[in-house]
């Protein structure tokens, strides 16, 4: 049974979130599942060759569907290309990953091949011979498990959670071109204004630091932000700030914001809502600075420090820069 | 102008998660159960587009046992104009649930079908572009932003921004439309007492969903692993060298 994974590609550079699905795919490949790993890209006529990066990842073929509409996401285009390497690979298996595009896209998929689709998994296994997908749910308060009934499997893949593993490092796979019948767009990506250069996505962050309430007010961030920038992290926020106006809602963490697991999560004057503790629990290191001792955050923090945020922060930030 | 929200009742988030005895679905006791946060938002943009329009009607569409008729309630005093309840009993996946949707949506003269980018109970983010991918309809998900020129009428052109990793993408596509909100979109309203006098005599039509096989099939529910309590490394600022040292020295994260 072969296994298709999408690559995601901008401007023809491919994410690394997808090689990490290639790597999963390899690896449940050796461990019985069998049949090749196939890496589709879909990309601007002269983008494809980064798709040959994936053999390293352990995939036997790069396929290119190629169209001048293809230089931004093209939902139709996109699903189109999809469900025709599904059918030239006869593939029982389909990974994506699931950031912005692979969620848009997945489901778009999974409706033409009537696929069961498991969303944002943590974990593939297979179990007796048979797939098994583990996800977060509620926001990571629980953990699904789900198995498939349908012929063919989808799942996207949280983005980081995957090892980046080089099954055959060195190698490179033989880019061919995938036929697939164009369709007429029924939407069209007109701009896109990206934070070029600017600290990495929430959800892709190595590092967070959010502020909370306990800042008192929007005017008082800077030191979060210049904390953030000490330790090449991103700023986060809680759902009271963001309701409150005082950061944007892209910046929220937790249920109705953002589920995130960076290495290192730095809660500033957070106190540990059930919603904000759901979306940062599963971080690998949390620290807690909250002048309230019996804060709820402190009870899931692996360190924490009781005080004044206003003198803790800018001096954890200098402490930190002394460090480079 | 004719617009569709589809909601979904899901447990509200404060909600500590406990385990059914079956060890596979959350354990209903008293569970308190809200409208999807951010199909709040999707009804809240219907309402209003019907405002500006001066006319029109907001139909609310559920897939669910009978019970969630009563939450459904909670979006008509909001200011829907009426609802259709589609029957099921026991879990459905978001195939399923497209799949009832879409057979419920079609052919009705809807100009836009709005929906919430996801349901903070299962967290699939798969129902919209499944209901416009069986319909055949342009899609845009998790939007912030929506602009449509002139009257919500077939043909007329929308405008969506999407956030994406690190930025926003700008979209048009034609309508009927089906748009996913993401937070941002606008602020719901809360219901008036007015409205929720007027709810109680709206209609809520019921049918049986046509959901068809299931594409999944959960097999358990477990809570994650407990996090093992940490140290309060110290007070003030004189914490912070100890900090330093921890976090470089056990952690190993700076």
């Amino acid at each position: 049974m072969a296994i298709v994974v999408f690559l995601e590609q901008r401007e023809g550079e491919i994410k690394k979130t997808s090689f990490e699905a290639v790597a999963e795919a390899r690896r449940l490949a050796d461990a019985g599942l069998g049949g090749d790993v196939i890496a589709v890209i879909a990309c601007a006529p002269g983008q494809e060759g980064g798709a040959a990066q994936a053999g390293a990842y352990g995939a036997d073929q790069a396929w290119a569907a190629t169209s001048p509409a293809f230089a931004s996401y093209q939902p139709e285009g996109y699903a189109a290309a999809l469900v025709a390497a599904q059918q030239k690979a006869q593939a029982g298996l389909i990974l994506l990953t699931a950031g912005a595009l692979g969620k848009d896209l997945a489901p778009r998929v999974a409706a033409k091949l009537s696929a069961g689709l498991a969303s944002d998994c943590a974990q593939l296994d297979l179990k007796d011979g048979r797939l098994v997908a583990t996800r977060p749910v509620y926001a990571g308060k629980a953990i699904q498990q789900v198995g498939f009934r349908s012929q063919v499997a989808m799942a996207t893949l949280r983005p980081k959670v995957f090892p980046l593993t080089e099954h055959r490092a060195g190698n490179s796979a033989p880019v061919s071109v995938l036929e697939f019948s164009p369709v007429e767009p029924k939407l069209t990506v007109t701009k896109i204004s990206a934070a070029t250069g600017g600290p990495a996505d929430l959800t892709e962050a190595d590092v967070i630091v959010s502020g909370g309430r306990g800042l008192k007010g929007p005017e008082h961030f800077g030191i979060i932000e210049d904390l953030a920038k000490a330790l090449g992290g991103t700023v986060g926020a809680s759902r009271a700030v963001v309701d409150a106006g005082w950061r944007p809602h892209g910046d929220q963490v937790g249920q109705t914001g953002k589920t995130v697991s960076p290495k290192l999560y730095v809660a500033v004057g957070i106190s540990g809502a059930i919603q904000h503790l759901a979306g940062m629990s599963s971080s690998r290191c949390i620290v807690a600075i909250n002048k309230d001792a019996d804060a709820p955050i402190f009870k899931i923090a692996d360190y924490g420090i009781v005080g004044d945020a206003f003198e803790i922060v800018p001096a954890l930030t200098e402490a930190v820069r002394k460090l480079h | 102008m004719k617009i569709a929200v589809c909601l979904k009742p899901v447990p509200a988030t404060d909600t500590r998660v406990k385990i059914d005895a079956a060890g596979k679905r959350l354990d209903p006791a008293g569970v308190s159960m809200v409208i999807n946060p951010y199909d709040e938002f999707a009804l809240e943009e219907a309402l209003k587009l019907k405002e500006a329009a001066g006319s029109g009607e907001v139909v609310l569409v559920t897939v669910g046992p009978p019970s969630f008729a009563a939450t459904i309630r909670n979006g008509l005093a909001m200011g829907a104009d009426s609802a259709v309840l589609l029957g099921a009993e026991g879990e459905l996946d978001s195939l399923q649930v497209a799949r009832a949707l879409a057979a419920e949506l079609k052919d009705k003269g809807y100009d836009l079908i709005l929906c919430g980018k996801q349901a903070v109970d299962d967290d699939a983010s798969q129902v919209a572009p499944m209901i416009a991918e069986l319909l055949g309809l342009p899609c845009a998900t998790v939007v912030a932003q929506l602009t449509i020129e002139g009257a919500v009428a077939p043909g007329a052109t929308a405008h969506a921004h999407r956030e994406i990793e690190g930025g926003i993408e700008e979209v048009s596509f034609t309508l009927p439309a089906v748009v996913a909100a993401q937070k941002g979109l606008n602020e719901p309203r809360y219901p008036s007492l007015k409205g929720i006098m007027a709810a109680k005599k709206k209609t809520v039509e019921e049918r049986p969903a046509q959901a068809g096989e299931p594409a999944l099939e959960v097999i358990g529910l477990t809570l994650p692993p407990a996090r093992s309590s940490g140290r309060i490394v110290g007070e003030g600022v004189g914490a912070v060298e100890e900090l330093v040292r921890v976090l470089r020295e056990e952690a190993k994260v700076i």
